[in-house]
C-alpha cells in the first residue's frame, strides 16, 4: 500500500503566492532525489511565510542524510530563498539536528534529575561503557545496520515512568541498567524491540521524516498510530476516581452562554 | 452541606474531566472522542457570538495551564478586533506543545490518550479570537503524541470539522501540527513564535505582545494544551459549573503529575487547592516508608518545597504564600536519601545547556552556577561559594531577558534557603577564603577557562 510514498501526514490546502514561496534554486541532485524536492515543496506550502517551513525542511535533510551535513544546509537554503549563514545559524540551535552522522539508531537517556536519581545516571554510565562512547558518538559505522549513537537527554516528560529512554523518540519506560543493556545488545544485533509507549521501532531517519510531517508508508503510519500508549501512571488517577466513584459535579442540562459584552 | 458543591468537595478527592477519557481503551480516535459527546461543545460555541465566548472564558476564571497561571480569557480579549489597524491582519492561534520543565509530563499523555479535546479545543478558542489558522507546536522529542495529535487533525477535517465551512457555520479554520527540534526555550511563548517563524527559538522583548504582535506579527494567542483542552468542557458545563471545583481565584480541575519517591507516581486530576499531602495519600505515601526531604510544586522552575508545606493548598495563591510558585503542578517529590546539592547542580546544568545565549546574566550566570555547583559537589568547594552563588543569582534574578533566568536561580535559592548546613557540609575541610584556596583548586578554576 505504498502507491502514495510522499503522501504529507495532513491535507492542506494553500495557494502558492511566489512571492511568499520562493523559487528553489540549486537543487543538489548528488544527495537530494526528486522525491526530496517535492516533499519540501509540501512542507513549504503548509505556512503562510515559507521560512517557518524551515524546522521541518531540516529534519527532512536529516532524514535523507542520518544529520544535517553542509549539503542538506544548502539544500534548506535553496528551497527558502536563504543564505547557508541563515539555515546553518538555525542548525545548530537546536539538539535534534545532528552535526555528524548519526546510527540507524538514536538512543536518548533521560539524566535529568528525577530520572537521575532513580537510575538514569547509572544506566548511561552502563550504556556508555557497553558501547564504548559518550555522549554524542556512535558505536559502530554511522547509518550502517546495528550501529547506535548514544546521548544524554534532557527531560522527556514522562518523569510518572522514570527513569526513561528514548530510541528515535520513542519511549522505554521505568528502564534499569540490566534492561537497557538488553535494549542497546538488541539493537546492535540489528533487532528491534517494541518500545513500551510507542510505534514499533523503525530507524533513526524514518522516525525524521516522520518529524517533517511523512509517512514512509501510510498504512503502517494508521498502525503505528494504534500502537501502545498506555501506562498504568497515566491512567492511576482516572482508575481511583472510578473506583471509589469519585465524581466531577454534573453539568446543567441548559448552560446559556454570556450575554454578548457591550462595546467600550 | 448545603449544596451539591460542598457534597462533591467532601467527597470527591478527584474530579477528571480531561482524564475521564482516558480509561477507554482506544481513547484517541474521533470515534470514542463523539461516543463521549465530543465536539458537541463546538456545535454549540459556533452557534454563539465570539466575544459571548470570550466573556464564558473570563467567568469561568480558567488560568493557563503552562505555568504562569494568566487568565485566558482575558488573554483572548486582548486581541484586537475590527478591521482597521493590527485588527486587520490574519489572526492566530498558536498551541504550546512543548513540554519540556523538567518534572512535567501531563500534556504528553494527554496528547497521546485524547488529543481531540486540544483539537476542538483549538477549534473554539480560534473561533473566539477569529483566528482561520491554528498551529500546534509540538516538542520535537516525542514522536508519538506527535503522530496521535496529527491522526486527529486528520480525523477531524474528514468529518467536517476543519477546513471550509466548519458544520455549516461559514466559520474556516486550518490546522498545522509543527515539530519542533529540541530546544527547552521555545516554551517561552514568544521564542516559540520565532521558532515557529524558522529562526533560533529566542525570546523577543514584549512589548509589544503577542496579542497584537505575535506570529508573523500579527496578532496571534499562544496557550498551552492543557488550557485548550479545558475550553470544551467549559462551553459544555458553563462557568458555574467550572467553578464549583477548585478555588476562587484558581478555579477548575487540573492534571497533576506525581513522580519520584512515591509508592503510585502518575496522573491525578484533582481540583486547584487540593493538598500535597492530599495527594500523597492518594498516591500511596512515600515508596518504602522513607520520609519526604523535598519537592517541587510545578517543575524544577519553582522553588523547592519542603515537609513543612505539605498543607499548603496547590493552587496560584497557596504556593506564592508558600514562598514558591504552582507552575505546571509537576511534583516531583524527593526523599532523604537525595542530596540537594547534588540535585540543584543537575538542575542547573540543564539551565546552563537550554539558556539560549540572548542575555548575557542568564547565558553566563548559568555558566558559572553550573561550575561552582559542580566544584561543591565534588568536594572542591569553600563556604564562600554559597555566597558566591546568592550573589550569582541576585544578579540573574529580574535581569535576565526571559523567564527562563528566574527559573534557573530557583533550585538554588530555594535550596540554599532550605538546606544551607547540606551546601557547607560539602566543604568541611575547604577553607573559607576562596583567596586562600589550595593549588589544586585553583589549577581547576584555572582550567574552567578552556
Amino acid at each position: 500500500m505504498s502507491q502514495e510514498p510522499s503522501r504529507p501526514l495532513a491535507d492542506m490546502s494553500v495557494t502558492e503566492d511566489p512571492d511568499v514561496f520562493p523559487e528553489p534554486r540549486d537543487v543538489d541532485e548528488q544527495h537530494f532525489d526528486e522525491q526530496t524536492v517535492t516533499r519540501a515543496r509540501q512542507i513549504i506550502a503548509r505556512y503562510p511565510l515559507s521560512r517557518s517551513a524551515l524546522l521541518p525542511l531540516l529534519h527532512l535533510v536529516q532524514s535523507v542524510q542520518g544529520h544535517v551535513s553542509q549539503a542538506g544546509i544548502a539544500f534548506c537554503a535553496g528551497q527558502l530563498g536563504l543564505a547557508t549563514a541563515e539555515v546553518t545559524a538555525v542548525a545548530t540551535f537546536y539538539t535534534m539536528y545532528k552535526r555528524s552522522p548519526t546510527g540507524e539508531h538514536l538512543v536518548s537517556v533521560c539524566t535529568n534529575t528525577l530520572c537521575a536519581a532513580l537510575g538514569g545516571d547509572a544506566i548511561y554510565a552502563q550504556l556508555s561503557d557497553r558501547l564504548g562512547v559518550g555522549h554524542d558518538e556512535t558505536a559502530g559505522e554511522p547509518g550502517e545496520p546495528g550501529s547506535v549513537t548514544l546521548e544524554h537527554a534532557e527531560c522527556l516528560a514522562a518523569c510518572d515512568l522514570a527513569p526513561v529512554l528514548q530510541v528515535n523518540y520513542e519511549f522505554y519506560d521505568k528502564q534499569t541498567p540490566e534492561s537497557a543493556t538488553e535494549l542497546v545488545d538488541a539493537l546492535r544485533r540489528g533487532e528491534r524491540p517494541a518500545p513500551t509507549r510507542g510505534a514499533p521501532l523503525t530507524d533513526f531517519r524514518t522516525a525524521e521524516l516522520e518529524l517533517a510531517g511523512f509517512a514512509a508508508d501510510p498504512e503502517i503510519w494508521r498502525a503505528a498510530v494504534n500502537s501502545p500508549s498506555v501506562a498504568e501512571e497515566t491512567l492511576v488517577g482516572a482508575r481511583l476516581a472510578e473506583a471509589n466513584g469519585w465524581q466531577v459535579p454534573a453539568m446543567p442540562d441548559e448552560v446559556p452562554l454570556p450575554a454578548v459584552p457591550e462595546k467600550k | 452541606m448545603t449544596s451539591a458543591g460542598d457534597d462533591m468537595t467532601e467527597r470527591s478527592k478527584l474530579t477528571p474531566v480531561l482524564t475521564r477519557r482516558w480509561l477507554s481503551p482506544t481513547s484517541w480516535t474521533i470515534d470514542t472522542y463523539l461516543q463521549f459527546e465530543g465536539y458537541s461543545a463546538l456545535r454549540t460555541a459556533l452557534s454563539a457570538h465570539p466575544d459571548q465566548l470570550i466573556q464564558l472564558i473570563k467567568d469561568s476564571g480558567l488560568r493557563g495551564r503552562g505555568g504562569a497561571g494568566f487568565p485566558t480569557g482575558m488573554k483572548w480579549g486582548f486581541i484586537p478586533q475590527g478591521d482597521q489597524g493590527a485588527a486587520a491582519k490574519p489572526h492566530y492561534l498558536v498551541i504550546n506543545a512543548d513540554e519540556s520543565e523538567p518534572g512535567t509530563c501531563k500534556d504528553i499523555p494527554l496528547m497521546m490518550a485524547d488529543p481531540h479535546s486540544l483539537i476542538e479545543g483549538s477549534i473554539i478558542t480560534s473561533y473566539a479570537i477569529r483566528a482561520k489558522q491554528c498551529f500546534i507546536y509540538v516538542r520535537g522529542e516525542v514522536l508519538h503524541p506527535l503522530r496521535r495529535v496529527q491522526n486527529a487533525v486528520n480525523e477531524a477535517y474528514a468529518a467536517g470539522y476543519l477546513g471550509k465551512d466548519i458544520l455549516g457555520s461559514g466559520f474556516d479554520l486550518d490546522m498545522v501540527v509543527h515539530a519542533g527540534a529540541g530546544a527547552y526555550i521555545c516554551g517561552e511563548e514568544t521564542a516559540l513564535l520565532d521558532s515557529l517563524e524558522g529562526r533560533r527559538g529566542q525570546p523577543r522583548l514584549k512589548p509589544p505582545f503577542p496579542a497584537t504582535s505575535g506570529l508573523y506579527a500579527a496578532p496571534t494567542v499562544v496557550n498551552n494544551v492543557e488550557t485548550i483542552a479545558t475550553v470544551p468542557s467549559i462551553v459544555s458545563g458553563g462557568s458555574d459549573w467550572f467553578r464549583s471545583m477548585g478555588t476562587e481565584k484558581s478555579p477548575g480541575p487540573k492534571i497533576f503529575s506525581i513522580s519520584g519517591h512515591v509508592e503510585r507516581p502518575g496522573q491525578y486530576e484533582a481540583p486547584l487547592g487540593i493538598t500535597l499531602r492530599e495527594l500523597l495519600e492518594l498516591a500511596g505515601g512515600m515508596s518504602g516508608g522513607i520520609p519526604l526531604k523535598f519537592w517541587t510544586p510545578g517543575g524544577s522552575s519553582t522553588p523547592l518545597l519542603t515537609a513543612e508545606h505539605l498543607d499548603a493548598p496547590l493552587d496560584f495563591e497557596g504556593m506564592t504564600e508558600a514562598g514558591s510558585l504552582l507552575g505546571t503542578t509537576a511534583l516531583m517529590i524527593f526523599n532523604e536519601t537525595v542530596s540537594v546539592p547534588w540535585a540543584v547542580l543537575k538542575w542547573t546544568e540543564f539551565y546552563d545547556h537550554e539558556s539560549c545565549g540572548k542575555c548575557t546574566p542568564c547565558r553566563e550566570g548559568c555558566f558559572w552556577l553550573a561550575k561552582v555547583l559542580r566544584r561543591m559537589v565534588d568536594g572542591q568547594g569553600t563556604p564562600a561559594d554559597v555566597e558566591l552563588m546568592l550573589d550569582l543569582c541576585d544578579n540573574i534574578l529580574g535581569r535576565s531577558f526571559c523567564a527562563l533566568g528566574d527559573g534557573a536561580v530557583s533550585p538554588i535559592t530555594s535550596g540554599i534557603k532550605y538546606f544551607r548546613q547540606e551546601f557547607l557540609d560539602l566543604c568541611t575541610e575547604q577553607p573559607g577564603d576562596v583567596t586562600v584556596a589550595r593549588p589544586r583548586q585553583q589549577a581547576e578554576l584555572a582550567g574552567a577557562h578552556r
